[in-house]
């Protein structure tokens, strides 16, 4: 790389949105068609290691301050990309939408993200198209509904007191 | 009913396999490629699947989950051939308790008691990387006694993880008086965590804004006490192990990783290291104050069981070095931002004044704001990269927490760390990497 820092928004070109925010933290806003693209040139330009991959939730907060160009949706999948060798680490945001939540796998481009892709698909219930083991990972194997989504309830367990008074 | 017509009812056919060749090459990746794949994170080839063992030659085993040797509840379904391991799958989520879901419950304030029961070998990363994300959120700036307090707490809590590695695996290596040492100088750390924190696990200790309390009077003798103490025991440790015959044996060349490898399935820590790749957050991204203090990062030549082992062993001896670095550099000045909002008031001020009640009051009960954002922050725990991704909404409750455990992803490493070897030695490299449960499943 002979210290040569290219910003990754440079990199990538008009295939995504750059949106550095006040953290100083690089984050990219990808289209979900040029998602594998994206990521595959980051690899091949020495982002080497997926650190993270998770999903969020936005189902309270559609409307939350976006880029113009990025038409917001339910679900978000957040990839923490890390370069070795330029000490350098890159977020990509995914919009994906509730009617059909479906990205592609990173697996054949980092093979490290199976666990996390599998664990989104297990809380939040997206799906990844062509990962090879795609099933719940936390969650036990019959378990219906995926926790973390925001319209899943917490659950309580009824506590009854003993001698409680009826209802007033 | 008769008994033909009940079997005829409830019959669901012969219950028995079809033969290989018989089976569709798409019924064949469920049943062996990708349940137990290639470890090589290959894509399925009905061509490469183990032609050498027909069907009936290879068994499927459950290991766990509640081998002693699985460090919790962890199970490993491996296919072996004889006693030659070939196809394995870890799987979790025994211990899963939606810690995650529980964080978005919680406010800001009471977050750091769930995140810290996560990793319980080295709850005080948990706490930091927790409040080093809640602070980057808030733009608040820590004063520096509070950043190298954090410090000297987090490489203590390394010691006391990485001494705790060592009497497990000796455990698992039958090395039961390695056991009994480890055991018995985490305890000389965690009598040092108790009295600063309260607590010898779970301390809520490092919070948003700084640190719980001050450390106690006479903090530097307890601490010199330990890393004068800790230094020799290591020498002995390393006597007794590293260049004992059945030690080496039973680890050396064991479960070999190569770097390119290790890098491509997202492993950190000493599994990284020991394959070659000198990568360590706390030099190459520093946190805190650690550009401030000098220590080197261990790194392995082969990847194996014994490098790996090799690199946790010196790590103690660094640790030892930043933490009397600690003592010597530690600032005066307070141990929490002054910030009203974020953090309580001194107890003294309670009594006085009616602002300081009222802020008390409301910093415990409903918490504090933090304005909408997004963030990831991660720092270097004993197993890992742990970090944490933390979306806030501008409410005084995470609106989304996630924490990157290391565990959680380096046991991605353990079907090609376990190929080829023998059953016994799953139990070496099981152990080598490190896992806690209570981090893989959240």
């Amino acid at each position: 790389m002979a210290g040569v820092v290219t910003s990754a928004a440079e990199l990538v070109g008009d295939r995504a949105i750059g949106d550095s925010g006040p953290l100083g933290q690089e984050v990219l806003h990808v289209a979900r068609e040029q998602y594998l693209e994206v990521v595959a040139l980051l690899r091949d330009s020495g982002f080497e290691m997926c650190a993270d991959l998770c999903a969020v939730d936005y189902l309270d907060h559609i409307e939350r301050p976006l880029p113009p160009a990025v038409s917001p949706e339910r679900f978000e999948i957040v990839v923490n990309l890390l370069s070795l060798q330029r000490h350098q680490r890159l977020r990509l945001r995914v919009q994906v939408p509730e009617s059909n939540p479906v990205v592609p796998t990173l697996f054949h481009i980092y093979p490290g993200s199976e666990n996390m892709e599998r664990e989104a698909f297990d809380l939040y219930g997206v799906r990844f198209e062509g990962h090879p083991d795609l099933t719940r990972i936390l969650m036990p194997d019959d378990w219906e509904g995926h926790p973390l989504r925001k319209d899943y309830s917490v659950g309580r367990v009824p506590v009854q007191f003993k001698e409680a008074p009826g209802p007033r | 009913m008769s008994d033909e017509e009940l079997i005829a009812e409830t019959s669901e056919g012969l219950q028995e396999l079809q033969d290989l060749d018989e089976t569709s090459p798409e019924e064949l990746e469920i049943e062996r490629g990708s349940a137990l794949r290639l470890p090589e994170g290959l894509v399925f080839d009905p061509e490469d699947i183990d032609v050498e063992f027909g069907a009936d030659e290879t068994m499927i085993i459950n290991m766990g989950p509640q081998h002693p040797s699985t460090h919790g509840v962890l199970r490993i379904m491996l296919e072996l051939e004889g006693e030659t391991v070939l196809r394995s799958k870890p799987i979790m989520g025994y211990l899963h308790t939606g810690m995650e879901k529980t964080g978005e419950q919680l406010t800001y304030v009471q977050g750091a008691t769930n995140v810290t029961r996560m990793d319980y070998l080295s709850p005080l990363h948990n706490e930091l990387v927790y409040s080093l994300a809640v602070e980057a959120l808030l733009g608040i700036d820590i004063p520096p006694r509070a950043t190298w307090i954090r410090m000297l707490m987090t490489e203590l809590n390394r010691i006391s993880s990485h001494v705790m590695w060592m009497a497990t695996n000796g455990m698992d290596l039958a090395s039961t008086s390695m056991m009994i040492y480890g055991f018995r100088d985490r305890e000389m750390v965690l009598s040092f965590f108790e009295k600063t924190t309260g607590l010898r696990m779970n301390h809520d200790y490092i919070r948003p804004g700084g640190v719980a309390a001050d450390l106690p009077d006479g903090w530097e003798d307890d601490v010199m006490a330990i890393i004068d103490t800790i230094p020799g025991r290591v020498d002995e440790y390393d006597e007794m192990l590293t260049g004992q015959p059945i030690f080496k044996q039973r680890t050396e060349g064991v479960g070999i990783i190569s770097p390119e490898l290790a890098v491509a399935m997202s492993a950190t820590g000493p599994i990284l290291r020991a394959s070659g790749v000198a990568w360590d957050l706390r030099r190459d991204m520093p946190y805190l104050a650690y550009d401030e203090v000098d220590f080197d990062v261990i790194v392995g030549t082969v990847g194996d069981t014994y490098d790996r082992y090799a690199v946790r062993l010196n790590e103690i001896r660094e640790s030892c070095k930043i933490v009397r670095q600690c003592v010597e550099k530690m600032p005066l000045g307070d141990y929490r931002a002054q910030d009203k909002k974020v953090t309580p008031p001194p107890r003294a001020r309670i009594d006085e004044s009616m602002e300081a009640l009222i802020h008390h009051f409301k910093i415990f009960t409903r918490g504090f704001e933090v304005p909408a954002g997004e963030v990831y922050v991660a720092v270097e725990s004993p197993r890992g990269e742990l970090g944490c991704y933390l979306v806030a909404d501008g409410s005084n409750k995470p609106y989304r927490m996630h924490i990157r455990g290391p565990s959680f992803v380096n046991l991605q490493t353990l079907p090609p760390l376990l190929r080829g070897g023998l059953i016994a030695d799953a139990i070496a490299v099981i152990s080598s990497v490190d896992p806690v449960m209570g981090e893989v499943d959240r």
